[in-house]
């Protein structure tokens, strides 16, 4: 959130071509959509589409919370989700207006189901876990060949990271991902809501954090693409999108993503409706257009995130269906583990000590 | 009737944008969270009438205020804030004095096109601005690539994400409010008094001591609030340029109105910070009062 809220400011207002008295509004998070499909759902509906994004869950909520963001559709993640749901920030999605409902995975639904009870309230965007992304060529020159590129040690083992710190690490700013990672490495459950527990999570990181050169939740795509930094600690289709990159500029960065072998968290980014939405209707039709098969696909082909939607699969291209780092094996699901939300109080040990850790304080 | 229209609207205007402000925000600040649109309890409930205040005024605690005293990183953030507004006023002023004497000095045809200069910067956006200095500072970015181009360095400078980044991002920002109260007050400078100190013997130095500066003093204290103030709550210079280790209010604000979603506690640190900022600013102009009239 650092800052967060500013990169974010890049809002996108997308001119319908037929100029109609009717738009939605919607927020999104930042490199999360192939942006064609803005335009095709304009010319489809003949619906003005406004499309704003965000890097912070935080952010998003803070704007949930003060009521009145003028948003017909937002995608919370699920955890905080939950709690928002209980503010009443959101109203029940009307299956009726969803036509193409029929295509949602049950394998992710039954999931999302212990953050929204039956998935009344939203709907599965995409999802993914949270995990390391590698310069591949620079952390083997700083570590040697049997760098533990897919362990936690690599993040938090205070010898790898002094190591690392010449080439650059970042980590995600969200102390809600980075925490449970902490406590799994310890051996802790990381969805522990026990302050005790929590404040653990400081062992692991107050060693490393000297080494850490930015906390910041969406710069290191591009910066791993360019070589800037050879670790980034993110989540998993932002550092795919940094390969992209990477392959396009033909630089000789050669980007990997691996989630932890020790776990990694999953987590799920759903659509749903603000209870003040000025055109819930419209945000029906939006969240009905994302979920036509060949669209979801077309979105997750270009962002390199799995989805919630089965009868997309079909239209996926080999290089994000058969990833096993975006749709992992069955038997690599059962590693992942999922986190629900802190209570107030809880909330204010973590994000204290997310301040520690960042600066020193 | 008529004077007291003129002596009202000030006062209104006062009323309007600081004295209700200033009252909401304190409001949030005795109130608690909760998890609801929006996340604090509405704990006055004017609509009750005088019951209602009387309820409030019984349930008044100030424990969000208390809660500021029992974590130092309020006070240190607080200290961090000054110390940072405070030498970068120093420095704005250093850059900016020169700037204004220098414009004073120029031929009278080409005060405009620097007065332009001066203002044109604020054609782009303040975003914009301080979001290219990242480019300048970074690691590959222009300064270290001129610098290493030319030999004088082999290793980059590491400035972005460092207080120096901050101080350089404030006064690029804030140069021009500098610059213009100072530009003001030099101009109407009297050059027959500079002519007389040195007709009486004054070296350019000293008359420049003597009598320049302290007729540029209201320009100069004019200037450095402009400088002061926003710098001390500044949020986004330190947030884009600042690195994690920069500690400053505006960004413990922050994290307490959007991490925690606790408006109460981040409207109490709101109000330490404008009370922090007023009464200095009160003591002053009550002080220059004063001298004004024992002048007289």
């Amino acid at each position: 959130m650092k800052t967060s809220m500013l990169k974010l400011g890049t809002a996108l207002a997308l001119v319908a071509t037929a100029a109609t008295a009717e738009e939605v509004r919607v927020y999104n998070w930042s490199d999360y959509i192939d942006e064609d499909l803005l335009a095709k759902f304009e010319a489809d509906t003949g619906i003005e589409l406004i499309y704003d994004v965000f890097d912070s869950n935080e952010v998003l909520e803070t704007k949930m919370l003060a009521g009145g963001s003028g948003y017909d559709v937002v995608v919370p993640t699920a955890s905080f989700m939950e709690r928002q749901i209980t503010a009443g920030v959101f109203q029940p999605l009307d299956q009726s207006k969803l036509s193409n409902a029929g295509n949602i995975w049950d394998v992710i639904t039954q999931r999302t189901a212990q953050f929204d009870p039956d998935n009344a309230y939203s709907v599965n965007y995409m999802w993914g876990t949270t995990g390391l992304g590698v310069n591949v060529g620079k952390v083997t020159e700083a570590l040697g060949e049997d760098a533990p590129i897919d362990s936690l040690a690599l993040i938090f083992d205070p010898e790898n990271m002094e190591k690392l710190a010449g080439c650059g690490v970042h980590f995600l700013d969200a102390p809600d991902e980075v925490i449970p990672a902490a406590l799994k490495y310890l051996g802790e459950d990381p969805n522990s809501k026990d302050p005790e527990v929590i404040a653990r999570a400081e062992e692991v990181l107050a060693p490393v954090a000297p080494f850490i050169q930015k906390f910041h939740s969406s710069e290191y795509i591009n910066a791993l693409a360019n070589g800037e930094i050879c670790v980034a600690f993110g989540w998993s289709g932002d550092v795919l999108q940094a390969r992209d990159r990477a392959d396009e500029a033909e630089n000789g960065v050669e980007i990997a993503y691996n989630a932890p072998k020790e776990g990694a968290l999953m987590w799920f980014d759903q659509m749903a409706v603000p209870a003040d939405a000025p055109n819930a209707e419209g945000a029906h039709k939006f969240i009905n257009f994302i979920l036509d098969a060949q669209n979801m696909a077309a979105a997750s082909n270009y962002v390199y995130y799995a989805n919630g939607n089965k009868a997309s699969q079909e239209f996926l291209e080999e290089d994000v269906i058969g990833d096993p780092a975006i749709y992992p094996s069955a038997e690599a699901m059962e590693n992942l583990y999922v986190k629900g939300a802190y209570p107030s109080k809880v909330q204010r040990v973590a994000t204290r000590l997310w301040t520690k850790i960042k600066s020193g304080t | 009737m008529k004077r007291f229209a003129l002596i009202s609207i000030p006062y209104l205007w006062l009323l309007a944008l600081f004295l209700v402000p200033f009252l909401i925000v304190l409001k949030i600040s005795l109130s608690d969270t909760e998890l609801a649109i929006p996340p604090y309890t509405p704990t006055l409930d004017i609509a009750q009438g005088w019951a209602g205040v009387r309820e409030w005024w019984a349930g008044l605690d100030m424990e969000n205020f208390v809660w500021l005293t029992e974590d130092d990183l309020y006070w240190k953030a607080y200290l961090s804030s000054l110390k940072i507004a405070i030498i970068s006023t120093l420095l704005t002023l250093m850059v900016g004095y020169p700037i204004a004497y220098g414009m004073t000095r120029a031929p009278d045809e080409w005060r405009p096109t620097l007065m332009m200069l001066i203002i044109l910067p604020f054609w782009t956006s303040f975003l914009i601005r301080v979001y290219s200095w990242k480019a300048i500072l970074s690691n590959e970015g222009l300064l270290n690539q001129l610098l290493i181009g030319i030999g004088l360095i082999d290793e980059p400078l590491v400035i972005l994400n460092t207080n120096i980044a901050v101080y350089i991002g404030i006064v690029y920002t804030y140069l021009p409010f500098m610059v213009l109260p100072i530009y003001a007050a030099l101009e109407r400078l009297d050059e027959s008094l500079l002519e007389a100190a040195e007709d009486l013997g004054c070296s350019r130095f000293t008359a420049f001591w003597l009598v320049t500066f302290p007729l540029s003093k209201q320009g100069v204290i004019a200037g450095s609030f402009l400088v002061f103030i926003p710098a001390m709550g500044e949020y986004v210079i330190p947030a884009l340029l600042g690195g994690s280790k920069t500690l400053m209010i505006g960004k413990v604000l922050f994290e307490e109105f959007f991490a925690n979603r606790d408006w109460p506690v981040a409207s109490a640190v709101a109000v330490v910070l404008l009370l922090i900022l007023i009464i200095p600013i009160v003591l002053f102009q009550r002080n220059e009062e004063k001298q004004r009239e024992a002048g007289k």
